[in-house]
């Protein structure tokens, strides 16, 4: 039988109306845990595993399907609405999304998020059923040197995620180092700048910090502002859907983002966050409205959005293929194959094709119900910004506060939530973005092991960074990034870029 | 919806821990790690052979499972119905961060299962045994790059031992650590490293299918179904088995201990734990009371002085 023949085989049984419950089940936890800040999908389907004893393999491994796919898409619905990443690959999202909802906006966010996942989820889940085994060899091909030529391009590329002034950026970035530093050193097991608190031995979470940043800050800082604040929130202005201009400036960035997340989520070392921030970055430099960026471009929103989706079937690349789990999420799912006496790996396409189609065309039909769901709901969510501000934001701090305790019972935890919120606080009032923060959080301490682990390799030798082709070419093109900007600057061009040097501090 | 939602979400937060549990087993790390497994096996067959109605499980990561053996140790004082999982990899964890808390704060009560290290190179490797890894890392320790789980842990621990054993400094071995299994194996089939070495669970299927080869396994005797020697049989005196323990709160009374310990006998002695353990392809290696307590302590001793072989413990 072909692979088409066989996905075939596995949309007819995935179809069958129990396992659609199940789907449905999933999709709908999934979006759940995908809302409430710091619970993950790791941890709903490490709760279910025992459950999913007593279903067959085709049932539960459809309902992890769901909840994966779903724990992707719900982080957007508060990023957007209420400025509340679920998780960390939902943080570009907030940029953008959170501004396009303020301006009564927030239907076409939604909907761009939604549809533009469900494109990303399906080209992607395609690609891995057909490109797997070619494109797992390409992402074998990494070593620590160009992951870390990877991360010097995504540290270079995201910096326009900076906001107006680079400086005011900058120093939010290398914030965000310090805290990376915080905690035991994968390299060497010694603990670093954690002054003998055990509770700081693991480092900074990336969830509480965004929480604490996004989240408790804008709550701290509407507080401040009482009644008199300017900044009115529009709940609806204009049509709930997307209009023909958003369809128009939104399918270009869905398709880009899912041709950058797919191939970074099979990395082994990839992750979903690198694929938002380069997709956000690359939106940016393409847009025909560079004006609306940081005031709310719906690019910004459809491309990371879609990027964050396609990396989590790239995901699946490596565990399929390999055996290779590389999220926590993937982790999990590994122990569920095994629980049917399957070992996921290079022989699972050759041993148990019904079961790998099955779990591909369960991933499809998770996808399309994410979008049924989802669609009509937005109305209803939009509401969420005509309740009053008082109620909204005591609301968002419980909901914070509940998924920081969710994730990790521990009063340490909380208290970092609430320091990690004043001085998120702070930074509003003084005008730094919070983005680069995070950023600087989840991409430095990659940067860091990568970089030691290719000079580790190779015993000291720097020029090791540059005598791979990969490597050479992506810091390359990130020389580039940096050092044309610098010289158009320097020769007077393009009344963009002489407009940011104006807003140098 | 929202609220719909909300409330839901609150329920199950509020119902979470109104259940009326028998046991609480701590698994001090991340879903979807060992500690986790076991700790999530234990309450299914706690549960389904009836030994206990209601167990629950909680996640307290970091640290190597040092924080939540902390936590745990200070909640628990004579509370007979918490337990919590742990392992060789604490043993390390509890030496290099140089804990506050150690194993001698809670009650050991029993070694459940265990796994041997597996060392592995790609196949496109010019090394073919591993006689010819042990010349290359004598020849030049530093030029044999090894990729494996955490600093400090049962990999590193490993190849610290083996240098001992080979007769190259410890301090000079290359080690790469990495955060897990998955990206350690990666760096391992890409070639970006010389070897690797993690527990043989974790390479069974690469090796199966013939992306990687096993050079040498760290039993005493060979593994039944694996084709490698052991590293005592090429003259390497090393035998490393990265265990999973269980242990119970601190300040029990000997009848309390003897329940706990009965309840834990009953569990490995049930079938459908032997069936969990083929499935995931744990050894049983049950080992209780004053032996174990006795292996216990060597384990510690004999970690002690490698971690301090390797500098990593001053």
């Amino acid at each position: 039988m072909s692979a088409f023949d066989f996905l075939l085989q596995g949309l007819a049984t995935a179809s069958d109306p129990m396992l659609l419950f199940y789907a449905l089940i999933g999709v709908t936890l999934g979006t759940a845990v995908g809302v409430l800040p710091g619970i993950g999908p790791a941890l709903t389907v490490a709760l279910l595993l025992p459950v999913t004893y007593r279903l067959d393999p085709a049932g539960s491994l459809i309902m992890f399907a769901g909840i994966y796919y779903g724990g992707m898409y719900g982080g957007s619905t508060t990023s957007i609405l209420l400025n509340t990443p679920g998780e960390s690959a939902s943080i570009i999202t907030a940029l953008e999304g959170n501004k396009m909802a303020r301006k009564g906006r927030g239907g076409p966010a939604l909907a761009t998020a939604a549809i533009g996942s469900f494109v990303a989820g399906l080209i992607a889940t395609l690609l891995l059923a057909f490109l797997a085994p070619h494109v797992v060899k390409l992402a074998l091909v990494f070593g620590p040197r160009e992951y870390f030529a990877l991360m010097v391009l995504a540290f270079v590329t995201v910096s326009s995620a900076f906001g107006d002034s680079t400086l005011r950026g900058l120093t939010s970035l290398f914030l965000g180092f310090g805290l990376a530093c915080v905690g035991i050193d994968q390299l060497t097991g010694q603990a670093r700048m954690s002054f003998g608190v055990p509770d700081l031995l693991d480092g900074i979470e990336v969830t509480t910090l965004a929480v604490a940043m996004f989240a408790v800050g804008e709550a701290l800082a509407i507080a401040a502002l009482g009644n008199t604040g300017e900044d009115k929130v529009h709940a609806v202005k204009g049509s709930v859907w997307m209009n023909r201009s958003d369809w128009s400036r939104s399918w270009k960035p869905w398709l880009r983002g899912t041709f950058i997340g797919f191939p970074i989520g099979a990395m082994p070392a990839g992750g979903a966050e690198i694929g938002t921030f380069l997709s956000y970055a690359t939106e940016k430099k393409l847009t025909k409205h560079p004006e609306e960026f940081g005031h709310g471009a719906i690019e910004g929103v459809a491309g990371p959005e879609a990027a964050n989706n396609a990396s989590a079937a790239g995901t699946l690349v490596p565990l399929l293929t390999l055996g290779l789990p590389t999220t926590a999420t993937a982790a999990i799912m590994l122990a569920g194959f095994q629980q049917f006496g399957l070992q996921p790996g290079p022989l699972l396409f050759a041993t148990n094709p019904e079961l790998v189609w099955g779990l591909i065309a369960s991933l499809l039909i998770a996808n399309a119900m994410l979008l049924v769901l989802n669609l009509p709901m937005i109305g209803l969510w939009v509401k969420l910004l005509t309740i009053p501000k008082p109620w909204l934001y005591a609301g968002i701090l419980l909901f914070a506060t509940l998924g920081t305790i969710g994730a990790n019972p521990s009063t340490f935890e909380l208290g970092m939530l609430l320091v990690f919120g004043l001085v998120g606080y702070g930074m509003r009032v003084f005008g730094y973005p919070i983005a680069p923060i995070v950023v600087g959080l989840i991409l430095s301490p990659m940067a860091e092991q990568q970089l030691r682990r290719a000079l580790s390799i190779s015993q000291g030798d720097w020029t090791v960074l540059l005598t791979s082709p990969i490597a050479a070419v992506m810091l390359g093109i990130a020389a580039l990034a940096l050092i044309v900007p610098l010289v158009m600057r320097m020769r007077g061009r393009g009344a963009v870029l002489s407009q940011l040097a104006g807003d140098e501090d | 919806m929202k609220k719909l939602m909300l409330a839901t979400i609150l329920a199950g937060a509020v119902a979470l821990p109104a259940m009326a549990a028998d046991y609480t087993i701590i698994a001090p790390a991340n879903p979807g790690g060992g500690w986790d497994q076991t700790a999530r096996t234990m309450q299914a067959v706690l549960q389904d052979e009836g030994i206990s109605s209601s167990v629950q499980v909680q996640n307290v990561p970091g640290a190597g499972g040092t924080i939540g053996l902390a936590q745990f140790a200070s909640q628990n004082e004579g509370n007979a119905n918490a337990l919590i999982v742990g392992g060789y990899v604490m043993v390390g964890a509890i030496l290099t961060n140089n804990a506050p808390v150690g194993l001698d704060a809670v009650t050991p009560i029993a070694r459940l299962t265990g796994e041997y290290e597996a060392i592995v190179v790609p196949a496109a490797s010019p090394i073919q045994t591993i006689e010819e890894l042990v010349e290359a890392l004598k020849a030049d320790p530093g030029a044999v790059s090894w990729a494996g789980g955490s600093a400090g842990g049962t990999d590193h621990i490993a190849v610290g031992l083996l240098a001992k054993a080979a007769g190259v400094d410890p301090t000079k071995i290359n080690y790469i650590a990495y955060s897990g299994g998955g990206e350690a194996l990666a760096a391992i089939l890409g070639s970006q490293v010389t070897a690797g070495i993690s527990s043989l669970g974790e390479f069974v299927a690469q090796i199966d299918s013939g992306t990687l080869r096993l050079l040498a396994v760290s039993s005493e005797e060979r593994i039944e179904g694996v084709d490698a020697p052991t590293l005592k049989e090429v003259g390497l005196d090393v035998v490393l088995q990265n265990w999973r323990m269980v242990a119970a709160a601190p300040g029990l009374s000997d009848e309390q201990k003897a329940a706990v310990s009965a309840d834990i006998e009953a569990m490995v002695k049930s079938a459908s734990w032997q069936e969990q353990l083929a499935t995931k392809g744990w050894a049983d290696t049950y080992l209780a009371g004053a032996e174990f307590d006795a292996q216990l302590a060597a384990d510690i001793t004999a970690t002690e002085t490698v971690l301090k072989d390797i500098g990593l413990v001053k």
